[in-house]
């Protein structure tokens, strides 16, 4: 019987095997190369191969003049997205339920849903352009208001609250599809009975619809815990310049900067390692809050 | 609904207006940057483009089809989007499958699941991937951009969620019928899963054509850039060692705007046209993978 069993799910084990395969090198292996960050690092030898050198990388990094003001823009440009990013869906998300007209319903949301689906080099492309202070449409529009053409891409002042508006903008509309689905879930005979209590509309989103959204509210909100260290890679790096390092660097940039510009594989692998290990705490812990507050579990 | 009050109706209309305003937020910088392509470029440089093209040309879409290098860049994509649609489409099943059995029909399960999820919760950031895909030796081939992604996780997690909602009495009765495992992903599961497949397979795509960062650091060659990445370093990037601000803002502006335009609006045109046929498929494939009990 058990050998019959263990046949059985032979079939199983193949199924698993190239899979398995590709995971534990692309993403066991690299593990293996964590022990960069304690050791000197000499190109010609393999990871194991070189001196030990303690915590002297994490010094170094912690040493380095920027390395605070990168955590705290990493930090506040990941938590107002999130913060933002969630609430903006949710205000959509109740206006586009009180429409009745379905065409025009359907039509919005998928004109809202386009820009998820564009990278960011298409849309740095268009951003830099519409922002340029020269020649952008957006300064040409404020200049008929009489306001002075403003650097939102090389202004420190303005590059972080750009960064946040155009990356809510990309992702609120297809944000809106959990809300919606939450919606529609909602029971329409609590509506009715409202209806016939004589709540007005806005009484009845008050007292039904905001609690009928209130658990996918607090599931997404736990579950975005994970994202405090990401401020968006993609996004920065083909927005920033130079000129806005101060208020735009974030750990992923300065870790492609010193790591693959600068080839200081060590330094850039101790930066990489502590933005893991936080992250991986904060991820475990918002799949643990979820489940204790929401029941939720991945799979 | 019996009777709207006044103050309802008021919201409407100003609801209404404020939603086709907000549609019109996300497509209005892609009319801008269409009527750019395909205006003079003296016109475009004077900044008189808004919304439709002035002094009409299609020269800049003739001159960056003439373009070797953008020719070149879409010939990879092509076949990274194949390529990588293919193999990742095929190892989200065969990973899928085995993972949505319950722990007695197979006993390693959750050791898998587990070793599958790590990847999510952590990872050995950008340098040692690196240098992993270096040691592999896959530098500077097509592999490279399709080999190290192909085991998409949360769309295992996805599809695999969507097999164990399947009705158990379908793979009970092909087992009695003599089907084996093989034949049951094949035959029953693939085939019923059309709405998550087609969801996952779309992602798969639209990732695939918008990937750049791989094409960045892994590919040495040029030519083996794919559109992505060739548009990154004509459109955002930038030798900036030397420039700063004001100067650097000049030099994102040279005068082959309505060019860079037209690369933008073609590297942007077919995800435009795929995502709304199949928006019911995802939507419901989100939903599916988001807000399951």
């Amino acid at each position: 019987m058990g050998l019959r069993k263990w046949r059985r799910e032979i079939p199983l084990h193949m199924m698993i095997l190239p899979g398995l395969v590709l995971i534990l090198i692309y993403s066991y292996v690299p593990f293996f190369g964590l022990t960069m960050a304690f050791q000197k690092f000499l190109p010609a030898r393999p990871f194991f191969d070189n001196p030990w050198v303690g915590l002297e990388h994490f010094r170094y990094v912690w040493d380095m003049p920027n390395s605070l003001r990168v955590l705290w823009n990493t930090l506040y440009i990941a938590s107002l997205k999130i913060v933002v990013g969630q609430l903006v869906p949710i205000a959509v998300a109740l206006l586009l339920n009180e429409l009745r007209k379905e065409w025009l319903k359907r039509g919005v949301q998928t004109l809202i849903y386009l820009p998820h689906f564009l990278s960011w080099i298409i849309l740095g492309g268009i951003l830099i352009d519409i922002l340029s202070p020269s020649q952008g449409i957006v300064n040409q529009l404020l200049g008929v208001f009489g306001i002075e053409p403003i650097y939102f891409l090389g202004d420190n002042r303005w590059f972080p609250i750009t960064i946040v508006i155009s990356d809510v903008w990309k992702e609120f509309g297809f944000n809106t599809i959990v809300y919606l689905a939450a919606l529609t879930g909602i029971n329409p005979s609590l509506y009715e009975a409202a209806v016939i209590d004589g709540a007005s509309r806005w009484k009845q989103t008050l007292n039904i619809t905001l609690p009928g959204i209130l658990p996918i509210v607090v599931l997404l909100a736990t579950l975005s815990l994970g994202n405090v260290l990401n401020a968006g890679f993609d996004q920065v790096f083909n927005l920033y310049s130079p000129s806005v390092y101060e208020s735009g660097d974030i750990i992923d940039t300065l870790v492609y900067r010193v790591g693959l510009e600068q080839a200081q594989y060590s330094v850039a692998t101790a930066i990489g390692l502590f933005k893991s290990i936080v992250s991986c705490v904060m991820i475990s812990l918002s799949y643990f809050l979820a489940y204790r507050l929401a029941n939720y579990r991945i799979f | 609904m019996i009777r709207m009050s006044m103050g309802y109706r008021v919201f409407n209309a100003f609801n209404i207006l404020f939603l086709v305003a907000l549609s019109f937020a996300c497509l209005l910088p892609i009319i801008h940057i269409l009527a750019i392509s395909l205006s003079g470029s003296s016109e475009a440089g004077a900044g008189l483009v808004s919304l439709w093209p002035v002094g009409f040309t299609t020269s800049s879409y003739e001159f960056i089809l003439k373009k070797p290098e953008f020719l070149t860049s879409i010939g990879v994509t092509l076949q990274r989007v194949a390529l990588g649609t293919v193999v990742g489409m095929l190892i989200t099943l065969l990973v899928a499958y085995p993972l949505s059995k319950e722990t007695h029909a197979f006993r390693m399960r959750t050791i898998y699941a587990w070793a599958f999820v790590f990847t999510i919760l952590f990872n050995g950031g950008l340098i040692p991937w690196y240098m992993t895909i270096k040691w592999t030796g896959i530098m500077d081939t097509i592999w490279a951009l399709v080999l190290p992604g192909a085991v998409p996780v949360f769309n295992i997690i996805l599809l695999l969620n969507f097999f164990r909602g399947l009705p158990k009495e379908l793979e009970e009765s092909a087992s009695i019928d003599g089907a084996g495992h093989w034949t049951t992903l094949w035959r029953i599961y693939a085939p019923l899963s059309m709405p998550a497949i087609a969801t996952i397979m779309l992602f798969t795509i639209v990732n695939h054509w918008n990937s750049w960062f791989d094409g960045l650091i892994l590919m040495k060659s040029h030519d083996n850039y794919p559109l992505s990445t060739y548009l990154q370093t004509i459109l955002v990037r930038m030798d900036l060692t030397s420039v700063t601000g004001e100067a650097l803002n000049n030099l994102r502006e040279v005068s082959d705007r309505t060019a860079k335009a037209a690369q933008i609006f073609v590297g942007a045109l077919p995800i435009m046209l795929v995502y709304p046929f199949l928006q019911r498929y995802f939507v419901k494939g989100i939903v599916m993978g988001s807000v399951k009990e």
